[in-house]
């Protein structure tokens, strides 16, 4: 591309559609910065507009709520073999060109002392629009709907003076997002959440346990209906029961069993052994002074057994209402569905356009940031575990001694992504092909290389669970983003499990 | 922004206050540079500006929160000021009395500016360390620039604190997991210290070339180096010292507070907010006491307490929030040269890395060893280990099994940019333990 074919930037379309407020504003923006665009080999704009609104009630008192309203721009600038990048909250035409030269001056710094020739990025020309489908807006219930909603599940879990403390929450999100680019990229994304939760704490003399739930523990795009998906009232009465009999339960053997482990534990498993080995950056190296590095080596795909017969994983963000479902990351590369691992074998890594060119493996689109203020890498969207056949009650008939495990609390992994250490809120003895009774502080540990290849049930497309997690972590500067996760119960053999103690 | 600008601004919100309302306001900001490295050069060079606003609009017993990022624009920054505080007056219509509101009902005022410092352009201070670097395969983020805090209510507040810094974390990898880390972070540049440390760390690869040894399971004694004392001092951080989690029997010192359990009496850990580096002023307006006392002697000591816990639970306000952000563990009398004698045999860990609760109930932690650990044995540093995942008590490794801290502390400024740049810090020893848990 020329200098003069980064100044021809492509007309934004201006227009202000119910549940989308900011884009109008985000469109004027853009064609400011078209305007007034920087003189360079290729450049890219990002703009985000994120609006939040925080609503909790804590042992029946309302926390103070908390309006977040935030609009920024990210603008990428590449010249020669350099890019650079630059980040501001000043979107007056001054504020856009004093970033582009700021990112133009890194660029050039980056020309002489580069890891790369930054041509290596394709330029994206993606047009894509998308918006989260919606039933039941935020702004469709009042405040005071809302408040009575979350002191209903407050005394939902208020059952006994052994519980020490509970609470419940509302979250809206909406993420209005404008990329557009020198060689003809516009992707316009409007993305909607809502996450419902509670969480209950019981103690009885030095034992204290927790349980949390009612979409604590992952979420969905959409509106206010995610509060019956999500299972937000249902859930707050059996969970503060579960706290309670947790503190009376035995502990978790220290064993060698098999281990069923629910949905949303599965997603903790998944991301953590399964999502973070297979990032092509970790693998490229760039997160190993934080993040870490991978066991997974480039020569692997094609051919490594990663799990048993019984393990596929995709990578969807065309899936509807999966928290990463997206038309394109934040490079502009278009949303598909790829398989990572078929029948146990590896096939293809995750990363981006970038990743893929810089080490000639194929890859995903998902190159994604944080918020207007971060640039993107290589991340996760929507990694899930497909289903096999029947249900959990099939799974817990092929155990003669085994625990079932839900709920994650703990997570902890190394470097490499092998191994791993994870901990439940709680436990149920398998004995003989029937669930028994309660264990609490469930534990296990294992090695990712082993640990899939032991895999030996896969439950079916009724039993499969849609969440992920809200807070996954990488990047140097830091980056926390959401991850989409979806699987059914699963069965491995001959697993360590521990329980608490000293 | 300046803190005038702000503090202009401030007035003009506080000017459309109606009736009784009370207004605060505070500000969050930073001009940084980052670049990241990888094979010893750069994978991903910007800046960010950014800065945000928080409301807090009170009304008698009621109150509620808005945040928008900050233009710099003051019309445009007092528009959706005033737009958001519109909002927050229509909110607090609905909201009930909120019986743990407190804040600062007298005015104070502080300007902590920092004394100029020498902070080199970024690409300088990069340019440097790649030149320093040549031949070695180097991975890290450097960062720098400003950091600003403000606070200005309608009741006469008036505080701002600024800092200038910059913070290198970088690690040196020889192949696979095999790698030393090490970091440079402060006020004044100076690239002598850079030269200084990648000339020892050339010299720790030499080790780190050895052939690894891989350990079984068991227990081992073990130095823990400062940098592995932060992570395990990170663990105390989460529910080990905040008021509300003490009083809903939520902390991991459940048993400490109860007397069941005690750290050995050489630990003493405090929250030295006279540190400096963090605002010594609350959101509210509190001003924080010089230092509180987390573990004395082993003993309990005090709660964390942020202004709306202080008014749940009857006590003084000592803390911005529950978790500490300049903490500090009183040294020893092992001189730091005598660690390997005195370790004789077992393991030197350089840092920890990737803990969580194990048992929150028992304070069992468990983690990985990562970078710059190794096998010594008659004091003599033999080889790498592979990494192993550790699972052990901190009243077995701050307790029953401490034999020494060391007479030397390490000032160890947080790297974190999660939410911005940090400004957190650990004052900390190392530590040598008779024995260390390892589980796999």
């Amino acid at each position: 591309m020329t200098r003069s074919d980064a100044r021809r930037a492509p007309w934004i379309a201006t227009r202000d559609d119910h549940g989308a407020p900011n884009l109008a504003r985000l469109a004027d923006i853009a064609q400011t910065f078209v305007a007034h665009a920087p003189v360079c080999d290729a450049w890219t704009l990002r703009l985000v507009a994120e609006t939040t609104d925080h609503l909790e009630v804590r042992q029946g008192v309302v926390e103070p709520s908390l309006i977040g309203c935030s609009l920024g721009a990210m603008v990428t600038v590449v010249e020669g073999a350099g890019s650079g990048y630059a980040a501001t909250s000043d979107l007056s035409r001054a504020g856009l060109c004093a970033a582009a030269e700021r990112a133009r001056d890194w660029a050039r710094v980056q020309a002489r002392l580069g890891l790369f020739d930054a041509r290596l990025q394709p330029p994206g020309a993606t047009v894509a629009d998308y918006r989260t489908p919606v039933e039941e807006s935020w702004e469709s219930r009042p405040l005071a709907d809302k408040l009575a909603l979350l002191q209903a599940a407050n005394q939902a879990l208020d059952i006994d003076e052994r519980i020490q403390d509970w609470s419940a929450w509302l979250t809206h999100r909406r993420v209005e997002q404008l990329l557009i680019g020198s060689a003809g990229a516009r992707v316009t994304q409007v993305l909607d959440y809502v996450h419902p939760g509670v969480q209950v704490v019981a103690n009885a003399g030095s034992q204290t346990q927790r349980r949390h739930g009612g979409g604590a523990d992952g979420g969905l795009q959409g509106g206010l209906e995610n509060l019956v998906r999500l299972g937000f009232l249902e859930d707050a009465t059996r969970l503060a029961e579960e706290a309670i009999a947790l503190l009376d339960a035995p502990e978790c053997p220290s064993d060698v069993r098999d281990l069923i482990l629910m949905p949303n534990q599965m997603a903790l498993q998944i991301h953590e052994s399964i999502g973070h080995p297979l990032e092509l950056d970790r693998i490229l190296g760039d997160e190993r002074n934080y993040a870490g590095t991978s066991f997974v080596t480039p020569e692997m795909f094609g051919h490594y057994r990663y799990g048993s017969e019984l393990l596929n994983v995709t990578h969807d963000p065309t899936l509807p209402g999966e928290l990463i479902s997206v038309a394109a990351d934040d490079e502009g590369t278009p949303a598909a569905r790829e398989v990572l691992i078929r029948a146990g074998i590896l096939e293809r890594p995750l990363g981006g356009a970038l990743s893929q060119a810089r080490s000639g493996l194929p890859g995903t689109a998902t190159s994604r940031a944080s918020g207007w203020d971060r640039p993107p890498i290589d991340r996760m969207g929507n990694l899930n575990l497909e289903p096999g056949q029947g249900s959990l009650a099939d799974l817990v008939g092929q155990v003669e001694r085994g625990i079932l495990m839900d709920t994650n609390r703990s997570w902890s992994i190394d470097d490499s992504r092998n191994k791993f250490q994870f901990g439940c809120e709680l436990g149920r003895l398998i004995e003989d092909g029937q669930l028994k009774g309660l264990v609490r502080n469930p534990g296990y540990r294992g090695l990712s290389a082993e640990f899939w290849r032991s895999l030996a049930g896969v439950g079916g497309p009724e039993t499969l669970g849609v969440g992920g997690v809200l807070n996954c972590g990488k990047g140097e500067p830091n980056q926390a983003v959401y991850v989409g996760h979806a699987a059914p119960p699963c069965l491995f053999r001959r697993v360590a499990v521990f329980g608490g103690g000293e | 922004m300046t803190p005038e600008a702000f503090f202009t601004l401030a007035e003009r919100l506080s000017a459309g206050l109606t009736g009784d309302e009370v207004l605060f306001c505070n500000l969050g900001g930073e001009v940084s540079d980052f670049v990241r490295l990888n094979h010893n050069r750069m994978r991903q060079a910007g800046n960010v500006r950014a800065a945000g606003l928080t409301l807090t609009l009170i009304d008698g017993a009621r109150q509620a929160e808005a945040a928008f990022d900050l233009s710099g624009d003051p019309e445009t920054d007092l528009a959706l000021g005033r737009t958001l505080i519109g909002r927050l007056r229509e909110r607090l219509a609905v909201l009930p009395d909120d019986p743990y509101l407190q804040y600062a009902t007298e005015p104070s005022t502080g300007m902590a500016h920092q004394e100029p410092r020498a902070l080199p352009p970024a690409e300088e201070a990069v340019a440097t360390l790649i030149e320093a670097a040549e031949g070695l395969d180097l991975v890290g983020i450097w960062a720098s620039g400003l950091i600003r805090t403000g606070l200005a209510s309608s009741l006469g507040h008036r505080h701002w604190h600024e800092r200038a810094s910059f913070n290198l974390d970088w690690s040196l990898y020889l192949s696979g997991d095999k790698a030393l880390k090490s970091s440079y972070s402060g006020f004044d540049w100076n690239p002598d210290v850079v030269h200084e440390r990648l000339r020892t760390m050339r010299a720790g690869l030499e080790i780190l070339r050895r052939p690894a040894r891989r350990l079984d399971p068991g227990r081992y004694r073990a130095y823990l180096a400062p940098p592995a004392v932060e992570e395990l001092m990170g663990m105390l951080a989460w529910g080990g010292f905040d008021l509300r989690d003490h009083r809903t029997q939520q902390t991991p010192l459940l048993k400490l507070v109860r007397g069941e359990c005690a750290f050995d009496p050489r630990i003493t850990l405090r929250e030295d907010h006279a540190r400096g580096l963090m605002p010594g002023f609350t959101p509210e307006g509190f001003i924080l006491p010089p230092s509180v006392t987390l573990i004395d002697a082993g003993a309990f000591g005090d709660c964390l307490v942020d202004a709306r816990s202080g008014r749940e639970y009857g006590e003084p306000v000592n803390a911005a929030s529950g978790s500490p952000e300049s903490l500090s563990l009183e040294p020893g009398d092992l001189p730091e040269s005598e660690v390997l004698a005195r370790l004789d045999t077992g393991l030197w860990i350089g840092h920890l890395w990737y803990c969580n609760w194990s048992d929150p109930n028992e304070a069992r932690v468990t983690g990985m060893t990562r970078f710059g650990t190794f096998w010594v044995e008659d004091g003599e540093i033999q080889c790498p280990i592979d990494v192993m995942r550790f699972d052990d008590s901190l009243y077995a490794l701050l307790g029953t099994r401490l034999e020494a801290l060391t007479r030397e502390r390490e000032l160890r400024l947080s790297p974190e940019t999660y939410e911005g740049r940090s400004s957190a810090s650990v004052l900390l020893p190392g530590v040598l333990v008779s024995g260390i848990a390892l589980t796999l």
